[in-house]
C-alpha cells in the first residue's frame, strides 16, 4: 500500500475523486494541506480575499456544473467565515464539501489558539459532517463527504480535520475506499408505483392543470423530461426562482416565475388551476403567500426527493418521494401516448383564460427619458448576451429585475441564493461559474449593496483573470428595503440609504479592471456593447438607475397567490 | 399530545446532538430523552418524549430520519407498545412513622429500598410516568423528598414489531 502523510491524502483523495477545482485560504491549521497542494498539478487551488467568498465560488460552480464545489479553509475564523456560504448552499440544496483545518486533537476543547466547534457551528445548515479523527480514515471521510453531498436531496457537508492528522512528517497507508455506501443513508430516487397511477391519473382528468417546477428539476437534470411532459400533456409551466431554467422561459407554455414577485398569469394559474403538478418545488413561504388562501380549488401532486419537504407547509393530495428525473419518467411511462389534439382540445378553455391574463402583460414597464430604468439594463444584458449567458445574481430589487426579465432558455444558467438570500453571493457565485466554463459569458447582476458584501474578490478576478461582466444597478440606496419602506413604512428610510458610496470606476481600476459608468438612458446600448466586446477583462458597469423603481408586480400580504400589486397604483 | 418517538441509529460520535439539534432548530420541545447503546454496539436507541399534534409529528419523524446517523425512525405512540421509566427518589425518614409509611408505599408501589441511611431512604421505581409521578406524590405527602432522578421513558412495540437495521 502506497504510504503518504495525512495531508498527502487529503490532496491525493480529491484527485482520485475528480476534483480539479478547490477554492481557499490558507492558515496554521492547514498549511501542511496547502504544502501537499504546492506538490502536484493535478487540484488547481484558487486563493480568495475572504472564506466567504470561497465558499460561494464553490457553490457557483456546483450550481452552474451540477458537480460538487470544493472549499479549504482553516480552523476557527477560515471556518466560521465560510457558514454564510454553506447555510447559501444548505437552503438552496447545493452539492458542496468544506475541508475545514482543525487545531490539534489533543488541544480541541482547550480554547487553543484559532480553535473553534466547526462540526457544532455548522450542524444546522449541514447536511452531515466529519469530525476526522485518524489519518488512515481521512479517504474514506472525504469520499463519503462528497457521496452524501451529491445524492438525495444534495447540500453541503463538512469535514474537519485537526492539524496533528495531517501532518506531513508522518506517513501512513493510503486506500481508496471502493465503496462509500451506508446502511443508514439510501434516498428514495424512484416514485411508489401506487403514487404514479395516482398521479398520472389526476393529470390526464385534469382540466386546468398546471406544472410547478423548482430547483429540484435542475438539481436532477430532468430538464428534457419534463419538458418532454409538459408538451405531451399541453401543461403551462410556471417556475420558482430556484427552478427558473429547468423548462426553458422562452417556451410557448412557459408562465415565468410564480410567488411573491411572480408574474400575473403565473399566479392566477395556479390560484385557479384544479390540478397542481409540483416538481422538485417546496411550496416556499415565497411562493405560497397566506397558506389558508393557498390553491383552493387544486389537486396537488407533490414530487420531492426529501420526504420532509412533503406536507411541510402545505397539504397535499398526492405525494410522490423520488427524483424529479426518476418520477418524471415513471409518469411519462404511465402515461403513455395519448391523443395530443384531444388533450389540447380538452385544455383550450384552460389556455383561452391564460391569454388573458398575459394579455394583461405584467412586466410592462414605462420606460423614461431622463433616467434608466432598471427593468432595461436587465433587457440590453439579455440582447448583448443572447440570452446565453451564465448569469449570477446577489439579493435585492435587481435579482426580481433579472429573474423576470432575463428568461432562461437552459437549467444551471440562473445563478442565485434564493433561499437564504445571501447579499454578496452574485460576485463569487459568478467567478466560479467562470473557472468551471473558461469560454462562456459570466454575468453578475448586483446591486450598489450587495457589491461591496464581496467586493474584495475583484482582486481574486485579477489574479486569476477572469473577465467577468459585472452589471451593478446602483440606485444609491438598499432598493427592496426601500420598496418596503416605502410600502409599510411610511416612505421612513431608516438605514436604506447609503451617502458614502464609493467612485466605483476608480475602484474597479485601482483593481486593475475596466469601470464604466452609465448615466443615461441613451448611454447604455453603446456602453453595454463596449463591455461584453471586453473578452479578456473584467468589466465593471456602474449604471445609475432610478432610485423609486418598484419591483412589480408583488403579492400582497396575507392575501392569496393572486392578490397582487401590478404597480404603485394598480392590483388585481 | 404526548408522543414517544424511537430512533435507531449509528452509535457515532456527534449524533445525539443532531437529534437534539434538529429539535432545537425546528421548534420542537422535548420531554425527555432516553439513549443508550445497543445489544449491537455499533447502534445506539433513543426514545424522545414530546408534545405535539399529527403534522408536528409527521414533520419531527421526517427531519429525524433525514439524519444521515438515522436508520429508523418510528412514533411508538401509533401502535400497541409497552413504555417504562425509571425513577430515583431520596427522602427523608427522620421518625419511625415515616419509615413505616414509607415502607408502606414502597411495598404498595412495588418499589425497592436501594439505600438506607440515618436521615433517608433512596428507592427505585419503574413503571409508566404516570405511575411515578402518583409515587412521588403520595411520598411527598408524608415526608420530604429531597430529590429525584428520572430516566424518561424508554419503550418498544409490542409483537413481532421491531426497529433492526
Amino acid at each position: 500500500m502506497e504510504m503518504m502523510s495525512g495531508a498527502a491524502m487529503v490532496v491525493r483523495t480529491l484527485k482520485d475523486l475528480g476534483v480539479k477545482h478547490v477554492f481557499g485560504y490558507p492558515g496554521g491549521a492547514v498549511l501542511d494541506i496547502y504544502d501537499a497542494l504546492y506538490a502536484q498539478e493535478d487540484v488547481e487551488h484558487i486563493l480568495v480575499r475572504h472564506e466567504q467568498g470561497a465558499a460561494h465560488m464553490a457553490d457557483g460552480y456546483a450550481r452552474s456544473t451540477g458537480t460538487t464545489g470544493t472549499v479549504l479553509v482553516t480552523s476557527g475564523p477560515g471556518a466560521t467565515n465560510t457558514l454564510t456560504g454553506i447555510a447559501t448552499a444548505y437552503m438552496d440544496s447545493i452539492p458542496m464539501v468544506v475541508l475545514s483545518g482543525q487545531v490539534p486533537s489533543m488541544h480541541i476543547g482547550e480554547d487553543a489558539f484559532q480553535e473553534t466547534d466547526m462540526v457544532g457551528c455548522s450542524r444546522p445548515v449541514v447536511k452531515h459532517s466529519f469530525l476526522v479523527k485518524r489519518a488512515v480514515d481521512i479517504p474514506e471521510a472525504i469520499a463519503k463527504a462528497y457521496y452524501i453531498a451529491n445524492t438525495g436531496r444534495p447540500g453541503p457537508v463538512v469535514v474537519d480535520l485537526p492539524k496533528d492528522i495531517v501532518n506531513v512528517l508522518e506517513e501512513h497507508p493510503y486506500q481508496f475506499p471502493e465503496d462509500v455506501t451506508m446502511r443508514s443513508y439510501n434516498p428514495t430516487l424512484k416514485g411508489h408505483s401506487k403514487q404514479i397511477k395516482k398521479a398520472a391519473k389526476v393529470l390526464l382528468e385534469a382540466k386546468r392543470p398546471i406544472l410547478y417546477v423548482g430547483g429540484g428539476a435542475i438539481a436532477a437534470e430532468a430538464s428534457e423530461l419534463v419538458t418532454e411532459l409538459a408538451e405531451r400533456l399541453n401543461l403551462p409551466v410556471t417556475s420558482t426562482l430556484m427552478g427558473l431554467g429547468a423548462f426553458s422561459g422562452v417556451h410557448a407554455q412557459s408562465l415565468g416565475m410564480l410567488g411573491m414577485h411572480g408574474t400575473l398569469e403565473s399566479n392566477k394559474a395556479m390560484h385557479n388551476a384544479d390540478c397542481i403538478l409540483a416538481l422538485g418545488a417546496r411550496f416556499d413561504d415565497r411562493v405560497t403567500n397566506n397558506v389558508e388562501k393557498f390553491c383552493p380549488h387544486a389537486t396537488i401532486i407533490h414530487v420531492d426527493i426529501d420526504p420532509a419537504s412533503i406536507s411541510k407547509t402545505i397539504a397535499v393530495h398526492v405525494p410522490v418521494v423520488g427524483s424529479v428525473e426518476q418520477v418524471t419518467k415513471q409518469l411519462l411511462d404511465q402515461i403513455g401516448k395519448i391523443d395530443s389534439e384531444k388533450q389540447k382540445a380538452k385544455l383550450l378553455d384552460w389556455w383561452d383564460q391564460i391569454k388573458q391574463w398575459r394579455g394583461r402583460d405584467c412586466l410592462n414597464y414605462k420606460k423614461a427619458d431622463n433616467v434608466i430604468k432598471p427593468q432595461e439594463v436587465i433587457q440590453s444584458v439579455y440582447k448583448h448576451t443572447q440570452g446565453d449567458a451564465y448569469v449570477s445574481s446577489d439579493v435585492g430589487q435587481h435579482q426580481m429585475f433579472a429573474a423576470l426579465y432575463y428568461p432562461f432558455a437552459k437549467p444551471r444558467r440562473w445563478i442565485n441564493s434564493g433561499g437564504l438570500g445571501t447579499m454578496g453571493f452574485g460576485l463569487p457565485a459568478a467567478m466560479g461559474v467562470q473557472m468551471a466554463h473558461p469560454e462562456a459569458t459570466s454575468v453578475v447582476i448586483t446591486g450598489d449593496g450587495s457589491i461591496q458584501m464581496n467586493i474584495q474578490e475583484l482582486s481574486t478576478c485579477l489574479q486569476y483573470k477572469l473577465p467577468i461582466k459585472i452589471i451593478s444597478l446602483n440606485n444609491r440606496a438598499l432598493g427592496m428595503v426601500r420598496q418596503w419602506q416605502d410600502m409599510n413604512y411610511k416612505s421612513r428610510y431608516s438605514s436604506s440609504y447609503m451617502d458614502s458610496m464609493p467612485d466605483f470606476v476608480k475602484l474597479a481600476e485601482a483593481y486593475g479592471h475596466i469601470g464604466i459608468r452609465v448615466d443615461h438612458p441613451d448611454e447604455l446600448d453603446a456602453a453595454m456593447e463596449r463591455c461584453f466586446a471586453e473578452k479578456e477583462r473584467l468589466v465593471f458597469m456602474d449604471i445609475q438607475i432610478d432610485q423609486n423603481e418598484h419591483v412589480y408586480p408583488m403579492q400582497i400580504k396575507f392575501g392569496a397567490m393572486d392578490d397582487m400589486r401590478l404597480s404603485k397604483t394598480e392590483r388585481t | 399530545m404526548k408522543r414517544i418517538i424511537s430512533v435507531l441509529m449509528e452509535n457515532a460520535p456527534g449524533a445525539l446532538s443532531r437529534i437534539v439539534g434538529v429539535f432545537s432548530q425546528r421548534g420542537y420541545n422535548v420531554d425527555s430523552l432516553c439513549v443508550a447503546a445497543t445489544d449491537d454496539k455499533s447502534l445506539s436507541r433513543l426514545t424522545i418524549t414530546t408534545q405535539a399534534d399529527d403534522k408536528v409529528i409527521e414533520q419531527i419523524t421526517k427531519q429525524v430520519n433525514k439524519l444521515i446517523d438515522v436508520l429508523k425512525v418510528t412514533d411508538l405512540t401509533d401502535g400497541n407498545h409497552v413504555e417504562r421509566e425509571l425513577m430515583l427518589i431520596k427522602v427523608a425518614t427522620r421518625s419511625e412513622l415515616v419509615r413505616a409509611e414509607v415502607n408502606r408505599n414502597v411495598d404498595i408501589f412495588r418499589a425497592q429500598i436501594i439505600d438506607v441511611d440515618l436521615n433517608n431512604y433512596t428507592i427505585q421505581v419503574t413503571g409508566t410516568s404516570d405511575k411515578l409521578d402518583a409515587f412521588a406524590n403520595v411520598l411527598s405527602q408524608s415526608t420530604e423528598i429531597i430529590e429525584a432522578s428520572r430516566t424518561g421513558i424508554c419503550g418498544l412495540a409490542r409483537g413481532d414489531k421491531a426497529l433492526r437495521p
